[in-house]
């Protein structure tokens, strides 16, 4: 099983989601982050007083599914969340060692 | 100069609100009222009673300013802050707003308005004694009288969105039991003196209000309620301190649509101010009625403009200050100005406030943190100065064939210029003592954390 992380623009979230339940993905968990990477945040200005915001909103999407499934989820998931300029994020998959489904307590890809 | 000379000048100069005329008998120490009821049979017909509809409008004026305070200048500080403090703002300004009330029919009103003494204070009246609902007080025009209740609310009102007003200055950082002292201290040695030698027409010169004595023109407050409060905020910052993290931390208003929302409360409610200090439902209310909306638009736009000529964008919180900006200025000249000589004191402001709050505060290095001086008070001396201009028939004012703009000029000048000095040295004053007593500021972690746990231990939100 693989933990695929993707951070991607807060406005393409609805379009990933889309592919990837179109691909046989059955959940995932979205969180509204914030972060800095090289693309540069921007200057709000209150009466004069200036305040650079570094960190700029994000989503993080975190999902597990099989192994013979990450390739085309990671794919699935640039093409879906990217739009070619600075700022479309990234994706790192990780091993995952365990899944339970606490209501069943099935495991492995049972679980998910 | 007899009191009859006095009310007939004050006419002529379209003399601004308040008290300008306690009738004779009202104006009387209360001592005096046994006096009056033997000697009233023989003058019962001349006694004038109130019109329904002046009392009515002066109801409804009053409420309109306590709207502005409870929620208009909360939410409009409110949305100023971080979250973490929001809930201390609210507290703040409908604690002492609430205490201003209780102070003002104890001995504010008494101090301000409650009988001849000299020309700095009043002196009788003391827990409105001898005041009764058929009393009466005289109004601008001769013969006219409102209730004495509704005009002691009315002022009432006045006293305590102007103690308020001073809270924008020392947010985020002020104990709030500092904030209660300083409040009872600064209203009884500033507030009500300040508001006796403008507004107050005793029954000879000796007795009368300095400024007011000298003819200011000073309609709904521009010296009493704006410089005045611009000036104590000033004065607080200095002694109080800058917030931690002050020009290095991010201060972002945490809710620019509470802002709006008081914004557009305290505009309603300035009408009240403005054309309730009129005293009577009739052309003067009317004239500041309108007045308050052209000088009010021409700030939000000027604000605007301003911020783009400053290489800016036009921002809504710049509008929301433009709006204040230009209010204030026409404070002083609701009834002095006609509708276009509004606009231009409203764009004045605009432009003037403006540029003080993104240019030259920076600089000088002091935390009036919601900028109570940059508006209230510069906005305040522009209008208060510029109302001898705005009176000039050449921009629509009402001023009469024997106006004389020169002197006029320099008696609002020197007006000004005792509101600043009385300010700032009874501000110190009661700002000192608010911090011998209390120790002024909350501790550091407190502030890290935020007042609203610190100082009330609860939240504005609960997500």
């Amino acid at each position: 099983m693989k933990l695929i992380l993707a951070i991607i623009k807060p406005f393409k979230l609805d379009e990933v989601r889309e592919a990837l339940t179109g691909l046989g993905i059955a959940g995932m968990t979205v969180t509204e982050v914030k972060g800095f990477g090289r693309q540069k945040g921007q200057t709000e200005i209150y009466r004069g007083a200036e305040y650079a915001t570094n960190m700029v909103p994000k989503v993080k999407i975190e999902l597990v599914c099989d192994d013979a499934l990450a390739a085309r989820v990671v794919e699935t998931l640039q093409q879906s969340a990217g739009t070619g300029s600075i700022g479309d994020g990234k994706i790192f998959v990780l091993d995952v060692g365990q899944a339970v489904r606490i209501r069943t307590g099935e495991t492995g890809e049972a679980a998910l | 100069m007899t009191k009859g000379e006095i009310m007939t000048f004050a006419n002529k100069i379209a003399a601004g609100a308040g008290a300008a005329g306690l009738s004779l008998f009202a104006a009387l120490p209360a001592w005096a009222q046994e006096a009056v009821a033997e000697a009233a049979p023989a003058a019962a017909a001349a006694i004038p009673t109130p019109d329904k509809g002046d009392t009515a409008w002066m109801m409804i004026s009053t409420v309109l300013v306590m709207a502005m305070i409870v929620p208009g200048l909360a939410l409009f500080y409110g949305g100023l802050v971080r979250t973490k403090n929001m809930a201390s703002v609210l507290t703040q300004i409908l604690a002492v707003a609430a205490l201003a009330m209780i102070m003002w029919v104890m001995f504010g009103y008494g101090l301000a308005f409650g009988g001849d003494a000299n020309q700095i204070i009043s002196s009788g009246k003391y827990f409105l004694a001898g005041v009764a609902a058929d009393s009466t007080v005289a109004t601008f025009t001769d013969g006219v009288v409102i209730p004495e209740f509704v005009f002691i609310a009315f002022q009432m009102t006045f006293s305590a969105i102007t103690v308020a007003l001073v809270l924008g200055g020392l947010v985020e950082r002020m104990k709030f039991s500092a904030v209660m002292v300083f409040a009872i201290v600064w209203l009884t040695i500033v507030y009500y003196p300040i508001a006796h030698m403008v507004w107050y027409l005793g029954g000879d010169e000796a007795a009368t209000g300095l400024i007011f004595g000298w003819g200011a023109l000073d309609f709904a407050g521009g010296t009493v309620v704006h410089i005045n409060a611009g000036v104590a905020a000033l004065v607080g910052g200095f002694i109080i301190g800058k917030r931690r993290g002050y020009q290095k931390d991010i201060m972002a208003p945490h809710s620019l649509t509470m802002t709006l929302i008081g914004t557009g409360l305290l505009w309603v409610g300035w009408f009240g101010f403005n054309a309730g200090s009129a005293l009577e439902a009739n052309g003067s209310a009317g004239l500041a009625l309108i007045n308050t909306f052209t000088a009010t638009a021409a700030g939000v736009l000027f604000w605007m403009l301003t911020e783009r000529a400053l290489g800016h964008k036009g921002s809504l919180l710049g509008a929301c200050s433009g709006a204040i900006a230009g209010l204030v200025a026409v404070t002083p000249a609701a009834g002095n100005s006609g509708p276009f000589g509004a606009i231009l004191l409203g764009a004045i402001a605009g432009i003037g406030c403006c540029w003080f709050v993104m240019k030259i505060k920076p600089r000088l290095g002091f935390d009036d943190s919601l900028d109570v001086f940059g508006i209230h008070g510069i906005g305040g001396l522009i209008g208060s100065v510029l109302t001898a201009v705005t009176m000039l028939p050449a921009l629509g004012g009402p001023a009469g064939d024997d106006y004389v703009l020169g002197s006029q000029l320099w008696i609002q000048i020197k007006s000004v210029g005792v509101a600043v000095l009385w300010s700032a040295a009874g501000s110190a004053i009661a700002f000192t003592v608010a911090k011998a007593v209390t120790g002024g500021r909350v501790s550091e972690e407190v502030e890290r954390e935020g007042l609203d746990l610190g100082e009330h231990g609860e939240r504005a939100y609960n997500y």
